[in-house]
């Protein structure tokens, strides 16, 4: 088994093994080969059409989870020309699990912040798996406020498992720290523009998940709870996982019709990390589009719309 | 189990036959030191241990009883009737939740708010009841909550809200996270708008209701020993695989590390927010109660 592939991805680790291996051995070889290649790249296609036809949410919770998904820091590199990352809280210290700063999208300024997981085990410790502790909530506080002085748009790519549960987030306010960017972005007179771009975990996601509109790419989920934690705590095993997944209400697709999110950015076949390219440019466009419809309107009627918005979410006549 | 005992058929034996059984709803005892309590010496006391000081759970109604003005307040979103938008199931129906949890408490729902009067000036109160569910917040809590922060606004008077919960509600998804947004999102107005919101954190108040109106009060108040925090202590045991310092997320420690403006005692938490709102609001003081279980009734001899 390829570790770099999930076991529903086997078959199609399979046929690209094949198909490097044929590959491989056609070095100067008999023409014959090529003919075999693309009939092998086909079927590959047809495969990976059909697995990912019907993903079940647990699986689609997985791909969010791909060790090889694309993450913050590797979009920031593609959609944008221009990134100066900036750090601190300027009150304790710089937390490398939320990344951020100016940053140029097609000619224009803008301001971008997201979580960061880090790929290797030495980039995973240092980014602490992407789990913030009130010090990263912080200094995306302050870009947030510096976007704001600037009249920058803002830009936020969510991929994390949540806030980070330990002693020392808690003794230096994890709670509050999540709770001043919710308030803060519900009024920040820019467009906000936010995007799901792998595991939205939790409070510790919505901290920086609060704005004018929420993208979701194809593959990425979005939850109030992980399906793990959901499972120990209502079917009181977390092997469970995969019926919480499904109870939940994770995916993209599903979060779109229940009106939850507001477009779903399709992610090229076999997901982000098949074509770390094709998927950031469909981000890419999609956050342009977006901009532009945002960027006409008002402060004040832009902060109005997002507060009908974020007001509507779960509402219901009284009576 | 004596001979006898073990002859008998199970449907006639009685549970600890050999302790005096306490006369049902006289007494209580303290959840803390186990002193066993005259009830209605602890109701005078606002079920504040006399003995340890411990604060008892108290109900949504029975705290807003407690805190606005005798026969003040009138309710807001009370119709509001929880749903199961995502049909949600695990070893139980949600729906089939609820309506035990309606059942239990009374309630529609975790939260209740009231409008009504607070020495005799406008105030929008707001209480979780923690027997609903623990007290967790789906999309009517967020909702009644909206609510009572824009009647706050429409009034031109002051929020409070007392929390007692667990968090978001699980069996509502994404709809209980986005109330973490919705209640910021009224709460950034009132902010605006110069109006005062006080926070009361009481046992327990964590995660998703604590990362939002929790921790969102212009003045931050604790009763004494509440468990505060984002993450719940197991959690975090199970993740830094450390023991937890002693007293870790109580409003002691929160207060020693800058979280909380004060600790108050609930039965002085009337007139203390009276006195606070008060000054921001450049109101006169208030005339303060005389504290309750100040003056004690004689009660009967506890059972032997």
């Amino acid at each position: 088994m390829n570790p770099n592939f999930l076991d529903f991805e086997q078959p199609i680790a399979e046929l690209e093994a094949k198909i490097s291996e044929l590959r491989h051995a056609s070095h100067g070889q008999a023409m014959n080969i090529e003919e075999e290649i693309s009939r092998l790249k086909d079927k590959c296609k047809a495969k990976t059409e059909q697995i990912f036809a019907n993903l079940s949410p647990w699986q689609v919770s997985q791909l969010a989870r791909h060790p090889q998904r694309p993450q913050t820091l590797d979009y920031i590199e593609t959609v944008f020309s221009e990134y100066q990352e900036l750090a601190g809280d300027r009150a304790y210290s710089d937390d490398a699990a939320i990344v951020g700063g100016l940053a140029r999208l097609e000619g224009r300024a803008v301001m971008v912040i997201g979580q960061q997981k880090g790929r290797d085990t030495k980039q995973k410790v240092k980014r602490n798996f992407g789990m913030p502790r009130p010090e990263g909530y912080r200094k995306a506080k302050r870009l947030m406020q510096l976007a704001e002085r600037y009249k920058l748009p803002l830009l936020t790519f969510i991929d994390t498992m949540g806030a980070y549960p330990g002693i020392g987030a808690e003794e230096r306010g994890q709670s509050e720290a999540i709770a001043s960017n919710l308030e803060l972005l519900s009024r920040l007179p820019v467009p906000v523009v936010c995007t799901v771009i792998g595991e939205g975990g939790s409070g510790g996601a919505l901290a920086i998940g609060v704005g004018d509109r929420t993208l979701m790419l194809q593959y990425a989920v979005y939850s109030v709870i992980s399906p793990e934690g959901c499972a120990s705590i209502l079917w009181k095993s977390a092997e469970r996982a995969r019926d919480a997944a499904e109870a939940l209400g994770i995916t993209a697709g599903r979060l779109k019709e229940l009106g939850l999110i507001d477009e779903v950015i399709k992610e090229p076949a076999g997901g982000a990390h098949r074509d770390k390219l094709a998927a950031a440019d469909s981000l890419k466009r999609t956050l342009l589009r977006q901009l532009d419809q945002l960027s006409g309107i008002e402060a004040k009627d832009l902060l109005q719309q997002r507060y009908e918005r974020l007001r509507g979410f779960g509402s219901q006549k009284a009576g | 189990m004596s001979w006898l005992q073990k002859l008998m058929p199970a449907r006639i034996r009685t549970e600890g036959g050999s302790k005096r059984a306490v006369p049902e709803g006289l007494w209580e005892k303290c959840d803390n030191c186990t002193a066993v309590l005259y009830r209605p010496e602890l109701e005078r006391n606002l079920r504040v241990c006399p003995k340890c000081n411990h604060h008892m759970q108290i109900g949504a109604r029975e705290r807003l009883k407690q805190f606005l003005d005798d026969d003040s307040g009138e309710e807001i979103g009370a119709l509001l009737q929880p749903q199961d938008l995502l049909k949600f199931r695990d070893s139980k129906r949600y729906r089939d939740r609820l309506v035990a949890a309606q059942k239990a408490t009374a309630e529609r729902d975790a939260l209740v708010a009231l409008s009504g009067t607070l020495f005799s000036r406008s105030i929008v109160a707001a209480a979780f009841e923690f027997r609903f569910m623990a007290g967790s917040m789906g999309s009517v809590v967020g909702e009644r909550f909206a609510l009572a922060g824009e009647a706050a606004i429409a009034q031109r008077c002051p929020l409070v809200c007392f929390s007692a919960t667990g968090g978001a509600r699980m069996q509502e998804g994404l709809f209980s996270l986005l109330q973490m947004a919705k209640t910021s999102a009224v709460l950034a107005r009132m902010k605006e708008e110069r109006l005062p919101y006080i926070s009361v954190l009481t046992h327990p108040t964590t995660g998703g209701v604590s990362a939002s109106l929790g921790m969102l009060g212009d003045l931050i108040l604790a009763e004494p020993g509440a468990l505060i925090g984002f993450a719940g202590p197991r959690v975090i045991e199970q993740t830094v695989r450390e023991t937890l310092p002693e007293g870790f997320q109580r409003s002691e420690f929160l207060l020693e590390h800058g979280a909380l403006d004060q600790i108050v005692d609930r039965r002085e938490l009337r007139n203390r927010i009276g006195s606070l709102l008060a000054l921001l609001m450049h109101q006169p003081a208030p005339e303060p109660d005389p504290l309750p279980g100040s003056e004690p009734e004689e009660s009967p001899p506890p059972p032997a």
